[in-house]
């Protein structure tokens, strides 16, 4: 079988038992890469040159002796908002367009230390602002499945080159759904840890009381090996919670649900829903109660409240965030300034794209004088309510089951000019940032345009063992994940 | 909720940003659009609910207050735009003083 078309784990095992070296892996993305990524467009900055060199000094150094460790050897991608020691960290903004960071984030060092090999940093939305990469300053990605339509974002770089197999795996930010919501839309596994459980240090901050890097995969599997590589307490990050990072492997030993309950939230099910994506996910529903969950129904009263919350929170933290952006210490600095005030508006006014501008100003504007209770203190009272459906439903259930989004991947320029729409999209991921809960994406079935469909299981907060065991019961008793998409 | 396009000039010179006149048209319209889908809010009762801050319920996490290995400061000037010896190079910022 082709190197590109094994999975992380598969490639780890075959690594280890000396079957295949750390140069074929590299050169064999190299040429996949070469193949389809002028299709995809799936990459910012390609480190292919550099991954061979050092796939080279690895095997030397390996010679006769099999002993590794998880990730070594292997090939990934890593979202350009994670900032990669010595590589080109642009968050696909003019604003960071020339920056080389001179740290790793702790994710990235971790990494490192067990000698991964990276093969470039993937597109997103401008700052992680968006849900297509449509927002990216050097033009968007393409979904492998049909390029005609959006990746999904923000990590919608990464989504797609795990789709489209130029990576072993990779890894993204989400924020209110931009890990899971490109997953869904590229027919991958994608995996928001719990806030806290993956150190956030070296990640390009947007909203920091909702971001979390966590991996994109084309299996279960290879989200629970992954996760266990990146998880744990950071000094560096004092939001890392010091929580033991179980072996998330054993928890793909049972594969059923037996003794699960699993909650099905009827707010979930409304109006505006496609009609296939109720059909795939009402019969992988059925699929968990075959395999032994006990299905009920349940509710989160407060979900409509989700999007209006999300985008005053998000935005109020992020108009913070980007502050730092003025043309002094890094980044972009407009020429020909009159004095520092001017040299900050003209250097945000060159440097940022219109979507992460008007949330800027939405955050500004929620966070001024007269406003502040009205928006902000309102939308973190609401997000408490959030936070107590959650905790309500997990009295009476281990897991709960939704759908991704409310329809499959769009085409491009769908949602026009008009935000508000394009924030609505999100209404199914935003709860599980909202509230702190980790929550899985994972493909189950198709729509009638061959478009992949995605499941989200919800867990309870450091329970991401009971979410990944389901998502792998049911991952290993359908056949989606079969299916390859052919890019053309 | 209907925004002015005068609260849009402000707000954009509070958060700096030199908006183009096609940027201020577009934010009006969508931020008032924005605004008024997040007024939906109002219907939730919150009276005596906490605010949340973040979800980890911490309070403070504090370290020994001890010199530990960091970034050299030619490292952390290296993505500087404009520097001199160390330091960040900005716009004059104090006006000449007028002559008495």
């Amino acid at each position: 079988m082709s190197i590109h078309r094994l999975s992380l784990y598969e490639l780890h095992e075959k690594f280890t038992a000396g079957e295949v070296t750390a140069t074929e892996i590299v050169r064999a993305y190299g040429l996949r890469i070469g193949q389809v990524e002028p299709k995809v467009k799936a990459y910012i900055t390609q480190t292919k040159d550099t991954a061979v060199k050092q796939a080279g000094a690895l095997d030397a150094s390996l010679k006769g002796w099999r002993k590794t460790l998880p990730l070594m050897g292997m090939p990934l991608a890593i979202k350009d908002n994670i900032c990669t020691q010595g590589v080109l960290t642009t968050c696909a903004s003019r604003m960071l367009g020339n920056f080389v960071p001179p740290y790793d984030a702790t994710v990235i060092a971790k990494l490192r230390a067990q000698g991964y090999q990276l093969l470039g940093k993937t597109n997103l939305d401008e700052f992680a602002m968006g849900s297509s990469t449509e927002n990216s300053a050097v033009g968007p990605s393409r979904n492998p499945w049909n390029l005609e339509c959006v990746p999904g974002g923000s990590s919608g770089g990464s989504a797609a080159a795990v789709a489209a197999d130029e990576c072993a795996a990779a890894l993204g930010s989400d924020t209110g759904g931009s890990i899971r919501q490109p997953a869904a839309f590229c027919g991958v596994v994608g995996l928001k840890p719990t806030y806290g459980r993956v150190s956030r240090y070296g990640l390009i901050a947007f909203a920091s009381s909702l971001d979390q890097i966590g991996p994109i995969t084309k299996d279960v599997r290879d989200a629970a090996f992954l996760l266990g590589a990146i998880a744990g307490h950071d000094p560096l990050d004092s939001t890392s919670a010091d929580v033991p990072v179980p072996d998330y492997l054993k928890a793909l030993k049972r594969k059923d649900l037996k003794k699960l309950k699993v909650g099905v939230p009827v707010e979930f099910f409304a109006e505006g829903l496609d009609p296939d994506v109720e059909q795939a996910v009402r019969a992988a529903i059925q699929e968990l109660k075959a395999l032994g969950g006990e299905i009920r129904e349940i509710q989160l009263p407060r979900t409509d409240a989700a999007v209006a919350i999300y985008y005053v929170i998000a935005t109020a933290e992020a108009s913070s965030n980007l502050a730092r952006y003025d043309g002094v210490k890094f980044g972009l600095r407009a020429k020909e300034t009159k004095d520092l005030l001017d040299l900050y508006m003209k250097t945000r006014q060159e440097g940022f794209g219109p979507e992460v501008k008007r949330r800027i100003m939405l955050g500004t504007y929620v966070l001024s004088a007269g406003y502040y209770d009205a928006y902000y203190g309102k939308a973190q009272a609401v997000r408490t309510l959030i936070r107590q459906d959650f905790e309500a439903a997990f009295q009476d259930v281990d897991l709960i089951v939704t759908p991704v989004t409310p329809t499959p991947a769009f085409k491009f320029g769908a949602k026009g000019d008009d935000p508000l729409q394009m924030y609505l999209s999100d209404v199914f991921t935003i709860s599980a940032n909202l509230a702190g809960v980790p929550a899985i994406s994972l493909p189950c079935g198709f729509s009638r345009d061959g478009l992949p469909i995605g499941l989200q299981l919800i867990g309870r907060p450091f329970e991401e063992e009971t979410l990944l065991r389901a998502a792998y019961a049911y991952e290993q008793n359908t056949q989606w994940r079969a299916k390859k998409p052919v890019i053309r | 909720m209907e925004i002015t396009k005068q609260e849009v000039e402000k707000v954009a010179k509070l958060a700096r940003l030199e908006l183009t006149d096609g940027e201020q048209a577009a934010f009006t319209k969508q931020l008032s659009q924005i605004l008024t889908h997040v007024e939906t809010l109002k219907q939730y009762d919150t009276t005596g609910v906490e605010p949340t801050a973040t979800v980890l319920g911490q309070v403070n996490v504090f370290r020994q207050d001890s010199v530990s290995p960091s970034l050299s400061i030619d490292r952390a000037m290296d993505n500087a735009p404009e520097s001199i010896d160390g330091f960040f190079v900005v716009p004059k910022i104090i006006e000449d003083r007028q002559p008495l």
